[in-house]
């Protein structure tokens, strides 16, 4: 047991340091969900992938380094340290490209890997529909046979940062009658501009217009993209609600610079006694989020899967990400109040983190039944 | 970088388990919670040949140490069967005991479980100081060697037997490495709290499913399900913070392992009360003896503010591994 960094560790670590400090915007771009912040950080990525930095885990055929989750993690470290801006292409690079790893075809990954990595396509998530939320499995967007393709019709919601995208990826109902719910579902990618699509915006929390709504109405999908075979899609998808709650999602990197952050904060506010245990508890609970995580990273590396674990990391960092931010906020005094700050764009982004990647509750359900062994039950 | 424990200090701890399960832990308790030591000085001695307090003592001294990884896997065994005793104290005596002369007089029994060692600050309370061979203790002129202790004192943890020191005594040393025992108490306790919580939520997990109420298992409820994982989750992030601590032996490393998980022990306790209901508000009954450990636990040796602010004290940012 140890928490050595080998040589070649530290020198990439070192090689990341150097060209995030040389690269890293003096000013924070405009936050990611208005159209400005959204195109500013699309160059951004533009600029990591030019010399290999936006998807360091990739094989390098698609643009990344090919490197192991240990260097992803010392990226990640020294990314959010660098002050670094947040990444516009998450959902694709963080649950459709995992996806495509395992399920997609080699023409697929050639297709749509290199453009996700330079920030060129932008992907957003269609999963929830207005009566399907938790119950994601109860879905009734249609996919329809069509002479080479598809045609998608019905509606799609919640679906953050769609206003701005360029494709989205999601599950529709491709075969009607089957006996179970999550049987006879097809994984299908598609065009946001395709005939058919209407985005329509939808402001979230602070009236930001990045969240988005998705109407479709026999939208013609090819069949190069359907992902895995048709009517398989459940199985294709919880792949990816599995990286989604794992490790990729919230690097400990970013709850490593934002407990620093906060712990700065509260030095040169006075160090007040009365915050003092919460702002201790932060800088604990980074350290702590960071060896779960190596801890993982080990056994990952060790062969082993991480499976109905990653619910225990989605729990412990969304709601330790909101604590933080409350933390902030009350430190901040009577500008704790104002909406135009880093730290209140973070607690708006913070309180969607129980909410989204599978809910907290269905989290504990998990743990309970799949760790703990306690009885299935009526949720 | 590889953190896990690794084949060897796995098979440590299941031979520990083995052996308190063996032991019949829970009835030693109740008769160390009467003031019957027999079967507890017996257990000790079982202990100590299994290596664990040689674990806190240098080679140079008949110990195996300093180990603290090890040492932190077989005090999550202690905790997870509720072993009674000084333990925490004879660790803490060994990283006291530092000065040669000193060392090579009381350190060897400590080792071999020969003798106790219990201590605590001039003025405060000794655990088991009814027991303990070696009683340190210090003052504002050094470590001394207590020349006895006053009554005993009930805690609210029964195994618990707390004891004045008597003042004066031996000066041993006048200037003893105080608050780097303190690193290794926190660091037992921490490791002792982890596994009295693992051993809370196993007990609870075991009854939820058993006890049926409406016709099932209460288990099946979301309000008994969601508060065991929350339970869950505050251990299985506690077990790392524990065993980071023991390969940094920062103060701050310790201080956060040591709040983390007896906050986690106690959530957990809290938790197993509430789940077990009237049952679990017996003595008789032997969750009784985890649940009452949690409590004492989280108060010794730097409660939760004081462990706290130890954090905040070593900590400058930019913590990279």
């Amino acid at each position: 047991m140890d928490l050595d960094f080998t040589p070649g560790q530290e020198a990439f670590r070192a090689e990341a340091h150097t060209w995030l400090r040389a690269h890293v915007p003096d000013a924070p771009l405009p936050s990611l969900e208005t159209e400005a912040g959204f195109a500013a950080h699309r160059v951004w990525e533009a600029q990591l992938a030019a010399d290999r930095w936006s998807v360091v885990s990739w094989p390098e055929e698609y643009g990344g380094r090919g490197v192991d989750i240990v260097r992803w993690l010392v990226f990640e470290e020294e990314y959010y340290a660098a002050g670094a801006p947040g990444r516009v292409g998450q959902n694709g690079i963080n649950l459709l490209a995992p996806t495509l790893f395992d399920h997609g075809t080699r023409e697929q990954r050639a297709r749509v890997l290199p453009s996700m990595a330079t920030g060129e396509v932008v992907w957003a998530q269609a999963w929830s529909e207005p009566e399907a939320g938790s119950d994601l499995a109860s879905l009734t967007s249609r996919a329809v046979r069509a002479d080479g393709g598809w045609l998608l019709s019905g509606q799609k919601t919640w679906s953050s940062r769609a206003a701005f995208a360029d494709r989205a990826f999601g599950l529709f109902r491709s075969e009607p009658d089957t006996p179970k719910p999550h049987q006879g579902l097809t994984y299908l990618m598609f065009d946001l501009r395709a005939p058919g699509v209407t985005v329509r915006p939808i402001g979230r929390l602070d009236g930001k217009p990045a969240f988005a709504e998705l109407f479709l109405d026999e939208v013609f999908v090819p069949d190069e993209d359907v992902i895995g075979e048709p009517g398989q899609g459940w199985r294709v998808a919880m792949s990816t609600a599995g990286n989604e709650r794992g490790l990729t999602l919230r690097s400990p990197g970013r709850f490593l610079a934002s407990a620093d952050r906060l712990f700065n904060l509260w030095r040169t506010q006075g160090s007040s006694p009365i915050t003092r245990d919460r702002v201790a508890d932060a800088v604990i609970g980074a350290r702590a989020y960071q060896l779960f995580t190596y801890a993982n990273a080990s056994r990952f590396l060790d062969g082993e899967s991480i499976g109905p674990e990653s619910s225990l990391n989605k729990v412990f960092w969304s709601e330790y990400d909101i604590a933080l931010h409350e933390t902030a906020l009350e430190l901040l005094g009577a500008d704790g109040e104002l909406a135009d700050t880093d730290w209140a764009e973070g607690y708006v982004f913070s309180l969607a983190g129980p909410l989204y990647a599978g809910t907290n509750e269905i989290q504990r359900d998990i743990i309970a039944e799949r760790l703990l062994g306690l009885p299935k039950g009526r949720r | 970088m590889r953190f896990l424990l690794d084949t060897e200090q796995r098979a440590f701890a299941d031979s520990l388990d083995a052996m308190l399960t063996a032991a019949d832990t829970p009835s030693v308790v109740r008769s160390w919670s009467r003031g019957e030591h027999a079967s507890g000085r017996a257990l000790w001695r079982r202990i100590a040949e299994a290596g664990v307090f040689a674990l806190a003592v240098p080679e140079a001294y008949e110990g195996l140490g300093p180990r603290p990884v090890e040492l932190a896997v077989a005090f999550v065994e202690l905790g997870r069967h509720a072993v009674p005793g000084p333990v925490v104290e004879t660790v803490m005596a060994a990283s006291l005991l530092t000065e040669p002369g000193l060392a090579k007089r009381l350190l060897p029994a400590l080792a071999s479980g020969e003798a106790m060692a219990t201590a605590a600050p001039a003025g405060s309370y000794a655990l088991d100081g009814d027991v303990a061979a070696t009683r340190l203790t210090w003052d504002g002129d050094g470590l001394r060697m207590a020349p006895g202790h006053g009554p005993v004192r009930a805690s609210l943890d029964p195994a618990r037997r707390l004891t004045p020191l008597l003042p004066g005594g031996e000066l041993l040393t006048p200037d003893p490495p105080v608050t780097q025992a303190l690193t290794w108490a926190r660091l037992a306790i921490a490791a002792q709290a982890l596994g009295v919580g693992l051993a809370l939520l196993d007990r609870t997990v075991a009854y939820v499913r058993q006890r049926t109420q409406f016709g099932v298992p209460v288990g099946s409820f979301q309000a008994v399900k969601h508060q065991l994982a929350d339970a869950k989750i505050a251990l299985e992030f506690a077990r790392p913070l524990l065993f980071g601590a023991a390969l940094t032996m920062t103060e701050s490393d310790v201080a956060a392992a040591k709040v983390t998980a007896c906050e986690a022990a106690y959530a957990t306790a809290r938790t197993a009360l509430q789940l077990h209901g009237a049952i679990g508000y017996t003595a008789e009954y032997d969750l009784s003896l985890w649940l009452t450990k949690a409590r004492a636990l989280r108060a010794s040796w730097g409660d939760p503010g004081e462990c706290r602010a130890a954090v905040l004290e070593g900590f400058s940012g930019g913590r990279r591994s």
